[in-house]
């Protein structure tokens, strides 16, 4: 453990609240589901005795709860949220507008699967689905880099002035329990100050937001937004590497593991992440050159990074736990897109793994190696389970 | 074929083989059995029924009915269920859930269906707590419920669901006790029974969040008034009562949404005839 931190035995929900306090946000409006229920059930223990100064605000849907968050924010407050699944979809029409107001809240979704039919299970389509939503999306390993994503966020929203949401999968993550570093509160204070907006609600400023505009005004909205957007993946980049300089733990928008000289790298997101890199140590042992490239910037997706880091691989698996009916893996489709053109792309195959929270085991990873890393790749999707 | 008689039905007839997940003590067992008999009693046969719910423990119940069922999203059971009886208005729709479902996310549903007035019957199993996410307050929870979800209670005034459907419309108001299922089974019967927008208030407690809830059925007492056709005087009674008031509490005579359109029908004879090539 690095100094100055406390070790504790944390589940990946209750590490995002523990990082939710350290964060000293100043408006929480959540409305409970199951599986993020736990984040709300901690702030509210953490608030009750005093550890968190925010207004905990519990609304009447989560429609209600991203629309108190809007607001909020927009009055230079800071701001987070947690939801999950049906919760998401229920806000999406707030994405957009939380999105479009350049409103710096920081979320945290626990993926699960959407109805119908009802399940309870691990499954990336709930955030992927809010992928053209103007939200800078975090998909996270463990409840470690959960915590230490939500402190993170923060600094990115709030430079970016773009909202933030930070996934991790239900149960694998959001249940697990595991030993987490939890920092101390002078350290998170050095690296994330007091929000200060120049542009917010305030009577003494005299704004409004989110007039209705005309059709120029629209036009440069958006491309304010996309010339934001372009400085994303370089705030990440800075918070990773400074908060590594405090904690020892660095992040970036990608993570390479093991892929020198990989003849196949296997390209993922979120808890399924940690199964292969058990594969991948159990591959290399008997002599197989393979490695992983964990996605964790998936809004704005790191094209540039993702070009230089397949360009010359053989061979990518891209392991899906999400399926977009009628085109396949959601990562997938943004791999292909990312890599068009490459010269020496990689033969890229997009397999439908763990869809709807089937387990996936580190064997069974091996096996797929061993059956497609040899194969052409298919257009449509293909389904391994 | 010969027009169709009703035959005798059992309330064993309308349980399903799904063996419900509630816990022990819930008060929803008996609002599952007072549904079922209802149903017996009124003779509808269970193809003709259909029970549509939103999300929460209370939500599940269209599982245990044999009949139709829809378990939709959270709060949208209103919508779904009027959707259904406007497309099929022969079925006697059930709308079942519990006062998260119903009066937080829902809470707007709530309003325009009673002032829809559609010829449905919208059961509410009040326990005054979200039971399915563990124990938060909800929209009907007393102010000063202090637990570990709500330190201290949420000092926010409580949902008045019966003068709320009474402002808004609705034909039929009642409070019924989960505990007593022979007052409920008849008060489901005339609910159902009656035309336009029905809704019953059923005190179901959540032995689990709430066990204080327990002691209900010693509070619960019979409402010392004939019930009235006008709304103002059901609004105050209800304003003034200790919440605990049991019965049939406004019966009214607005005139039930009107379908237009085709006319829909189970008769398998008609329906020969429609799809005859």
């Amino acid at each position: 453990m690095h100094g100055n931190a406390n070790g504790l035995l944390l589940s990946g929900n209750h590490a995002v609240a523990h990082g939710v306090r350290l964060a000293r946000p100043d408006v929480i409006p959540v409305y409970p589901i199951t599986p993020q229920t736990p984040i709300l059930e901690k702030i509210t223990e953490l608030q009750a005795e005093g550890q968190i100064a925010a207004e905990l605000l519990t609304p009447e849907s989560e429609h209600s709860a991203m629309s108190a968050c809007i607001s909020a924010s927009l009055t230079g407050a800071r701001v987070f949220t947690a939801t999950s699944s049906q919760g998401l979809l229920l806000m999406h029409e707030l994405l957009h507008y939380a999105s479009g107001a350049r409103a710096s809240i920081v979320m945290c979704n626990v993926n699960r699967t959407p109805a119908a039919p009802w399940g309870f299970w691990p499954d990336q389509l709930d955030s992927l689905a809010q992928r053209d939503t103007g939200w800078i999306q975090l998909y996270s390993e463990t409840p470690q880099e959960s915590l230490d994503s939500v402190i993170q966020a923060f600094r990115v929203a709030e430079t970016a002035r773009i909202p933030v949401m930070i996934s991790h999968d239900a149960f694998y993550v959001s249940h697990a329990v595991e030993p987490v570093d939890v920092p101390s509160q002078s350290l998170v204070d050095e690296f994330l100050p007091a929000f200060r907006s120049d542009i917010r609600l305030d009577t003494e400023i005299g704004r409004s937001f989110g007039a209705p505009n005309d059709q120029a005004n629209w036009n440069r909205s958006r491309r304010e937004l996309d010339a934001s957007m372009q400085t994303v993946n370089d705030l990440v980049i800075d918070a990773g590497r400074d908060w590594g300089a405090l904690t020892g733990r660095s992040y970036g928008p990608l993570e390479f593991y093991r892929t020198e000289d990989a003849e196949v790298v296997i390209v993922t997101m979120g808890s399924m992440c940690g199964t292969v890199r058990d594969a991948v140590d159990e591959m290399r042992d008997k002599g197989v050159a393979v490695g992983m490239l964990k996605v964790r910037l998936f809004r704005p997706l790191p094209v540039a990074a993702l070009r230089e880091a397949l360009a010359g691989v053989p061979c990518a698996l891209v392991l899906d736990r999400n399926y977009s009916p009628g085109t396949g893996g959601v990562l997938h489709q943004e791999l292909k897109s990312a890599l068009y053109g490459l010269a020496g792309a990689p033969r890229l195959h997009g397999l439908l793994t763990g869809v709807g929270g089937v387990n996936v085991a580190p064997g069974r990873i091996e096996q797929l190696v061993s059956e497609f890393s040899g194969k052409e790749p298919v257009v449509g999707p293909v389904w391994v389970e | 074929m010969t027009a169709h008689t009703a035959p005798a039905f059992k309330a064993s007839d309308y349980k399903s083989d799904i063996k419900p997940v509630w816990c022990p003590g819930c008060g929803d067992y008996h609002v599952l059995l007072s549904v079922t008999r209802a149903l017996a009693e009124l003779g509808r046969r269970p193809e003709d029924v259909a029970c549509i719910s939103g999300i929460g423990c209370s939500s599940r119940i269209p599982a245990y009915v044999n009949c139709y069922g829809f378990h939709g999203v959270h709060g949208r059971s209103l919508p779904i269920g009027t959707g259904l009886k406007v497309a099929r208005p022969d079925l006697t729709v059930l709308v079942a859930g519990g006062d998260g479902d119903g009066f937080s996310i829902g809470g707007n549903h709530f309003q325009h269906a009673c002032r829809r007035n559609i010829d449905i019957t919208y059961i509410v199993m009040d326990n005054r707590v979200y039971g399915m996410t563990k124990g938060q307050p909800s929209p009907t929870t007393e102010p000063d419920w202090d637990s570990a979800l709500s330190p201290g209670g949420t000092g926010l005034s409580p949902f008045h669901p019966l003068v709320i459907a009474l402002a808004s419309g609705a034909n039929f108001v009642a409070r019924t006790f989960s505990g007593d299922p022979n007052r409920t089974t008849e008060v489901l019967v005339e609910a159902i029974k009656h035309p336009g927008f029905s809704f019953v208030q059923i005190l179901s407690p959540c032995v689990t969040f709430r066990p204080d809830e327990r002691g209900w059925k010693d509070v619960v007492h019979t409402a010392a008034v004939e019930e009235t056709d006008d709304p103002a005087r059901a609004a105050r009674r209800i304003m003034t009562d200790d919440g605990f008031n049991i019965g049939i509490l406004y019966r009214g005579n607005r005139a039930p949404y009107k379908l237009t359109g085709r006319e829909a029908t189970s008769d398998t004879d008609q329906l020969g005839e429609m799809f005859a090539i």
